[in-house]
């Protein structure tokens, strides 16, 4: 066991963990942040999908002991213009079914549309396509992620 | 849609239950490090070749060994996407090249998933470089002659002159990741000090290519 310094959604928090504890558990297990899902453990889902320094990770294949020193931010510590455009949109169209995937599409579909406002279906498939929806909710994603983009456009 | 809706594998395959090696006379350590120093010549055995250019193509295609193993091939794709596995199978998810070799640009980048280091736990392989070589340097689909025409030529292989070229075989840290690729992977063969070495003598016979 180690102690490790993290800093999620701005708070800075010392845990006990052992260096490949994958950060997922960590925020799941240690920090009690059950926003962010387990979904396959072998990064190729997509429900684990959180923020290190602003981009986009799986915290399933990222051991605990590669985070220190980088600001990660889950679903539950989501703000800004995007964010609110993306949660309104998937409001409006009813986007989740089950919704165990949901927190891992709506950081992915954050990311795109804070690197670019105006995605085409092309640019929303290369950035969601490592989202999974056993539900298959992704038309009504890709429609909302429209609806997300055309209103940051004003 | 055209999402991939791949089949995701919800359990990692347990460790294949092998049966216990026996090695009467030596230790099982020393045993495996031989056989895998073996699988690639060294330079100097090839000094028997006295025809100058047939132990150059003889070198290179004992280099090729590696070049054309599994975990060099994956990265240099004959398209946008890369493979994956000993089989070489399309990469799952979907992932694209895009503009700097490290990912789609506003897309699924590679550090998404991969990381600094090979992480085992979650059986993603990672390296603090890990991206994609350029469009210009694809192997897949070629032949080793094409291949080592193509690694020679400065216009597809980022403008690398030959001493340059020797050293991105022999000690570019993303190239050795060949060898220690973690999981269940196959290393390539032999070792990177090995490789570099057949590339040397490759270049100090003139670097002649198989046809």
């Amino acid at each position: 066991m180690a102690t490790y310094r993290l800093k999620v959604n701005g708070q800075t928090h010392d845990i006990e963990a052992l260096p490949d504890t994958p950060l997922l558990w960590v925020l799941r297990d240690n920090l009690h942040m059950t926003g962010t899902k387990f979904g396959c453990g072998v990064a190729q889902c997509g429900a684990c999908t959180v923020y290190m320094d602003g981009s986009p990770l799986r915290a399933c294949s990222m051991p605990v002991s590669g985070v220190e020193n980088s600001e990660i931010t889950t679903i539950e510590g989501l703000a800004g213009r995007e964010a609110e455009a993306v949660q309104k949109a998937w409001v409006a169209r009813d986007v989740p079914q089950c919704g165990y995937c949901q927190s891992g599409q709506i950081m992915s579909a954050i990311a795109l549309l804070q690197a670019n406002k105006n995605p085409t279906d092309q640019d929303i498939d290369l950035a969601m396509n490592g989202n999974i929806c056993r539900c298959a909710t992704y038309v009504r994603i890709r429609a909302a992620i429209h609806d997300a983009a055309q209103s940051l456009r004003g | 849609m055209r999402w991939s809706i791949a089949v995701v594998a919800l359990v990692v395959a347990g460790v294949a239950a092998g049966a216990p090696l026996l090695l009467a006379s030596r230790s099982v350590g020393k045993t495996l490090a031989v056989a895998q120093s073996g699988d690639l010549r060294a330079a100097e055995s090839f000094n028997g070749i006295k025809n100058r250019r047939a132990r150059s193509v003889a070198l290179f295609e004992e280099a090729g060994k590696v070049i054309e193993s599994p975990r060099c091939l994956n990265c240099h794709p004959a398209g946008d996407r890369p493979t994956q596995t000993d089989a070489m199978r399309p990469h799952i998810p979907w992932v694209v090249r895009g503009p700097d070799g490290f990912g789609a640009e506003s897309g699924l980048r590679c550090a998404t998933c991969h990381h600094s280091a090979n992480f085992d736990p979650a059986g993603v392989p990672g390296n603090p470089e890990w991206h994609l070589a350029p469009a210009e340097m694809a192997w897949q689909g070629k032949t080793l002659g094409q291949i080592c025409a193509q690694i020679k030529d400065p216009k597809r292989n980022g403008g690398k002159d030959m001493k340059a070229l020797i050293d991105h075989m022999a000690n570019d840290e993303l190239v050795g990741w060949a060898w220690h690729p973690g999981g269940k992977r196959k290393p390539a063969p032999g070792t990177q000090k090995e490789f570099g070495g057949l590339i040397r003598a490759w270049a100090a016979t003139g670097a002649y290519c198989p046809s």
